[in-house]
């Protein structure tokens, strides 16, 4: 029998219910991100218990810090531009053309999103250095090299933006321009440009973010002369010792990163509200003679951008050092070779790689799931919404933040942090916790449109069928979030696979992950070594590839905005 | 006992409750069944964008079986009161009472309301079977019982073994059926409409209006209607209210 | 709005997780919605246990924090085998030794800096005469005079308390493919002018010392010869003559050097005096490669015992541990540089094809230390980078 007795419910359950929902990712990343990043920045700014603000003025005389500054802006808005003008083609031929093998080459354009940039870089010096098939191109140790292999990251970005976007767009505007006499260049001008323009512009504020803190790729394929903020704070900590002037440069990147932040939740907001005009009918077509534009565009991104740097280093892989082809690197990754001691075998690395991704992925998908439902409210007050606006902004965090400053702040805070009886700052357990911060931003961004785009008026009809709040969360949120979550869990699992550079910076214990392993094979001495790391990096590779693909599987159409 | 009867028995006792522990009577509130008493919602600016349109000082009474059209040109407030009865949308001022029972303060899932909307607002992600069933598993239904009692609301609404069918696949017409059945599932004491034909096409609509009289008839619910159709209202309801800009026309 | 695009598979709350939902009760059913909520988290926390516990297992989390008296914790950089010395030191000094790896030799100094007052670790391994005073000047090390200090060690001790404890020796020297220079009909170079000789432009790669501490090395060696007032100008000629500076060892020799990985095309490249020893041929009777001695500076790698240890007694066993005869004799084989002590062994190879250099252009690490942040910004600026 049901009791009506009890009918007049109190706000609270439900409010104390959000709010440990809120609390506990802003626990995690306060106590994990904020409190060791803004201990090291303090440590900059004081000077014997005194707060002096001198470094600020000093590190802007010097000519070398607007130069990293200029070079910041000049590769992220380089990389971003081309990101933009070669995703845009693809999210039109992926998603709004339809032919056999669209699932898989949608699965295989996602990999070189969450690629470690180890191996990435490893590919394209051996694409474009000296002696590589490319190397007339002159393109080695160039700007232009820094800008294409951001590219070869953030293409798959603005195509699964834009495409998750452009998958649901009306057709019908286009069909009544054409109809009117405009040619087929005028409507792409005058109407899908214009509608696309706000999830063009929130995947471009993403791709900014990312490429303006890249690190690895930089580094690598750019050295110190292409420095940008992010490895200048990696110098100026990690060898120089300089915390006054990393601070600066900290602060800097705070501010940029802020600034990126706003502007893409403005548009996405903007975005999300456009995507109400979308439409449920069959928006696909067929290749046709018109769109051999974007076809060409599309093609020639996957094969010269994409295809050509991974086939360059799988074909290095199988390379012996004698420079006959063989599988011998990779029997070396089994059986090492006589004479080399390394510090684990390859299967130690995958099997600690899979523990600590595992590990990672379930915190970020917890963490990220209560940000994501939490993220997705639109309270009636305008407060609370503001309130919500921020907490998403500062969830985003991370993705700005350089991993030196988060590897030695963790180094400043977790001795025994919160009274616990252990010294975090040595235990394995920070990897995987490193790794979720990453992690994070992507789990909640591929959640939170979809949640968004649940017509609020299904949970007013569970509710008018008698569902209690907790059941409409788990009955029409949850359930209809099933297939982005496998794409959420798989893009967590991927990338704590593939991290490196956060990883890489903190105290660990001898087992190395499989990124890790790959960086100090390239480092070791003897060619048979190098063709190791080659060939780890390419099970690297496959292994997140695999990856993606199987959570590309679950994804169906929902549009994330990863 | 089958689920009707629980349902029914679940409404008295509520009553009987009420009373015992002191509330307003229903004699004082003015008879058994629903009373709004001067319901007001306005927005504020820059409040939510899907806000719809306000309702000033409504009121009005309807007695239980008994079904009510609410009349009126789109965007008079008639979606708005809805949702202001069904505790959607919180009253700025005024009451909305059962059986003299002010319901401020109860949350929508547990007014023993039910709410059909225009456009079906079926779950996409569960076959037509589990949207029948979705209002039954709040309660202690049995699932044999609960199969019985999706398997009978199919054939009411003319769609008898459609349980398995993905709503993705659903015309209009059969859209609107399996929201009708899944609104009348767990026998609400009070069934609110808001437009569930205006979607369909003439004939469509003609034959289907005809069902849901008979249907809330044969079923016995109390029921308000929101149209701007005037023969659906006349066709369907006992007794008609005209709203116009937010309030209820005086007759 | 949501548009069912795609057709959803229907949902039984708690389907996925629970074993047999046909089953349920409707009592149980009711709190089906909860039940999922509460089964992610469960499956979570499952998840987290199993994994968490496991490595932190096998690897010893505790560091400092450790209970056990007995044991200690060693901090290394990132080319150590740590695992084979876990097993030897905790043997060899009856303590339960741990090793964990904080990065290169920089990363590791400016790490055990920071953290001065509450180590992470019981004493170090793999600072070297680059950062030894910045180490020794921070207050982070406990002096600690070995009982058997080598012969050699104490040559290259770095102070007369005992502040840093030398444990391998090495020399970072030019390599040259000398084949390719009798294929091409050059002679070889000899020494830091021919690099910037045009006859050997754009042949040579070098490594930035802001990045690396092998290019530190390096730089510091061309302080010495050059002084301090001459190098920015060498460095000048070296960027008009073309040289490729690379950030990381690996890089450059794997990457770039002839010899190396497999598809380099220079020649010359910045590597170690050892570093012949790798590449000797299959008979044993050559090497592909040749050191230059002239161009040599050397590299000290200490040990020492950290400031504030939990364990200060169990650090000096096992800072003792590293200059005994038994860990010594494993250094040429596992690191690639000599054992300090001159009696402990280094392969045949070694000896006949990378003996150590004579003659060696250094500074004291108090020079270096004075001098480091300049020279580097001068460097800077000299090689425009």
């Amino acid at each position: 029998m049901e009791r009506r007795d009890r009918l007049v419910a109190s706000p609270w359950p439900g409010r104390i219910g959000w709010a440990v929902a809120a609390a506990l990712p802003l626990g995690f990343l306060a106590l994990f991100f904020a409190w060791p990043v803004l201990a090291l920045m303090a440590t900059g700014f004081t000077d014997g218990g005194r707060v002096t603000l001198d470094a600020l003025g000093e590190v802007f005389a010097q000519s070398r810090t607007w130069r990293v500054i200029g070079q910041t802006f000049a590769q992220a808005v380089l990389g971003t531009a081309l990101s933009v003008v070669l995703g845009v083609p693809a999210a039109f031929v992926l998603y709004r053309l339809e032919f056999r093998g669209r699932a898989l080459l949608r699965g295989l354009a996602t990999v070189p999103f969450v690629l470690p940039t180890v191996v990435v870089g490893v590919a394209f010096t051996a694409l474009l250095g000296p002696g590589a098939p490319l190397e007339w191109l002159g393109l080695d140790q160039s700007l232009a090299a820094i800008v294409l292999a951001l590219a070869f990251f953030n293409v798959t970005v603005v195509m699964r933006t834009v495409g998750g976007f452009w998958a649901q767009l009306d057709p019908r505007p286009e069909q009544a321009a054409r109809m009117l006499g405009a040619s087929p260049a005028r409507v792409w001008r005058t109407v899908t440009l214009p509608t696309l323009t706000p999830a063009i512009a929130s995947a471009a504020a993403l791709v900014f973010l990312f490429c303006a803190t890249s690190f690895g790729v930089v580094l690598v394929l750019g050295g110190r002369r292409f420095s940008n903020i992010e490895t200048e704070i990696y110098r100026l900590t990690v060898q120089f010792l300089d915390l006054r002037s990393a601070a600066v440069l900290s602060l800097v990147q705070f501010a940029i990163v802020a600034l990126v932040l706003v502007l893409s939740s403005r548009l996405r907001g903007r975005r999300e509200r456009s995507v109400s005009l979308h439409y449920s009918g069959r928006a696909t077509r067929r290749p046709g003679r018109e769109h051999w534009v974007a076809i060409a565009v599309f093609a020639t991104t996957t094969v010269l951008l994409h295809a050509l740097p991974i086939a360059t280093l799988v074909w290095r892989s199988l390379r012996a050092p004698d420079g006959s082809l063989s599988l011998v690197n990779y029997a070396h990754l089994v059986v090492p070779p006589d004479g080399s001691r390394l510090g684990s075998t390859v299967f130690e690395a995958v099997g600690l790689s899979l523990r600590m991704a595992v590990m990672a992925a379930a915190i970020a998908m917890v963490l990220g799931l209560l940000t994501a439902f939490v993220v997705s409210r639109r309270p009636r007050s305008q407060r609370l919404r503001r309130l919500i606006e921020v907490f998403d902004g500062f969830l985003m965090l991370p993705l700005g933040v350089s991993a030196v400053t988060l590897g030695f702040g963790l180094l400043l805070t977790m001795h025994r942090p919160l009274g616990i009886g252990f010294d975090l700052r040595t235990s394995v357990v920070l990897i995987p916790i490193a790794q979720a911060l990453i992690a994070l931003p992507l789990v909640v961004r591929t959640l939170v449109p979809v949640l968004r785009g649940i017509e609020p008026r299904l949970r007013d009809a569970a509710a008018m069928l008698g569902a209690p709040p907790l059941r409409v969360l788990s009955t029409v949120d949850f359930a209809m979030i099933r297939r982005p979550i496998g794409l959420a869990l798989g893009f967590a699992f991927a990338t704590s696979l593939g991290e490196f550079g956060a990883t890489a910076f903190l105290v660990r214990p001898g087992a190395q992950t499989l990124p890790v392993m790959v960086a100090d094979l390239i480092g070791r001495q003897g060619a048979e070594h190098y063709g190791m790391a080659l060939a780890a990096a390419v099970v690297l590779g496959v292994l997140t590839a695999g990856v993606m693909m199987v959570a590309e599987r679950w994804r169906g159409d929902a549009a994330g905005e990863l | 006992m089958n689920q009707g009867e629980a349902a029914a028995c679940a409404a008295a006792e509520a009553v009987t409750t009420n009373e015992e522990e002191g509330g307003v009577t229903n004699a004082e509130a003015g008879g058994s069944g629903l009373d709004v008493l001067g319901a007001t919602v306005h927005y504020g600016a820059g409040s939510r964008i899907d806000a719809g349109a306000a309702i000033a000082d409504v009121s009005f009474a309807v007695a239980r079986g008994e079904i009510v059209a609410l009349l009126g040109p789109s965007g008079c407030g008639k979606s708005t009161l809805l949702r202001a009865v069904a505790g959607l949308e919180p009253l700025s001022a005024g009451s909305v009472r059962w059986n003299g029972e002010d319901l401020m303060g109860v949350p929508p899932h547990a007014r023993g309301f039910g709410l059909m909307f225009q456009d079906a607002q079926l779950f996409p992600h569960m076959s037509v079977a589990k949207n029948v069933a979705y209002g039954l598993r709040w309660r202690r239904v049995d699932r044999a019982a609960r199969d019985a009692r999706v398997a009978e609301l199919l054939g009411l609404v003319g769609l008898p073994g459609a349980g398995e069918r993905a709503v993705t696949e659903l015309s209009g017409g059969e859209r609107q059926r399996v929201a009708l059945a899944r609104s009348l599932a767990p026998k609400p004491r009070l069934l609110m409409l808001d437009e569930p034909l205006s979607s369909l096409d003439r004939a469509l609509r003609d034959r289907l209006a005809a069902d849901l009289a008979r249907l809330l008839r044969e079923t016995g619910t109390t029921g308000i209607l929101v149209t701007h159709d005037e023969g659906e209202a006349d066709a369907i309801a006992d007794r008609t209210l005209r709203m116009r800009a937010g309030r209820i026309a005086v007759p | 709005m949501h548009a069912p695009t795609h057709t959803y598979e229907s949902f039984e709350p708690g389907s996925a997780l629970s074993a047999s939902p046909k089953e349920a009760s409707a009592a149980r059913r009711r709190k089906a919605g909860v039940r999922s909520a509460l089964g992610l988290a469960a499956s979570t926390a499952v998840a987290l246990t199993l994994v968490g516990c496991t490595p932190s297992g096998d690897s010893g989390a505790a560091g400092s924090g450790d209970a056990s008296a007995n044991a200690v914790t060693l901090v290394v950089h990132d080319s150590f085998p740590n695992e084979e010395f876990e097993a030897a030191a905790s043997a060899a000094t009856g303590y339960d030794v741990t090793v964990i790896t904080a990065g290169d030799g920089g990363e590791l100094t400016n790490k055990l800096v920071l953290t001065k007052g509450a180590p992470i670790a019981d004493a170090f391994f793999g600072v070297d005469n680059v950062f030894a005073s910045r180490i020794v000047e921070s207050d982070v090390v406990e002096p600690h005079r070995a009982a058997d200090l080598p012969t050699r060690a104490a040559e290259f001790a770095y102070d007369e308390v005992g502040s840093l404890t030398p444990v391998t020796l090495g020399a970072t020297c030019i390599n040259i493919d000398p084949a390719w220079f009798a294929e091409h009909g050059v002679a070889e170079p000899s020494g830091y002018d021919d690099l910037a000789d045009p006859e050997y432009a754009g042949l040579t790669v070098l490594l930035d010392p802001t990045s690396s501490s092998t290019g530190a090395s390096f730089l510091i060696g061309t302080v010495a010869s050059f002084g301090e007032t001459g190098f920015a100008d060498y460095w000048s000629r070296l960027v008009e003559n073309d040289v490729r500076i690379e950030q990381g060892w690996g890089d450059a020799y794997n990457g770039q050097f002839t010899q190396g990985g497999g598809d380099g095309t220079y020649p010359i490249v910045l590597s170690y005096s050892s570093s012949p020893a790798w590449t000797v041929s299959e008979d044993g009777e050559s090497t592909a490669t040749a050191a230059l001695l002239d161009t040599c500076s050397s590299q000290v790698e200490y040990a020492g015992v950290l400031a504030g240890a939990q364990n200060p007694e169990g650090a000096r066993a096992v800072v003792d541990y590293l200059i005994s005869r038994e860990f010594q004799d494993t250094i040429a084989d596992t690191m690639y540089v000599y054992p300090v002590d001159e009696g402990a062994y280094v392969p045949g190879d070694w000896q006949r094809f990378a003996p150590m250099p004579g003659a060696t252009n250094d500074l004291s690490p108090a020079e270096i230390g004075a001098g480091r942040e300049s020279w580097l910004k001068t460097w800077s600026d000299a090689t425009g980078w």
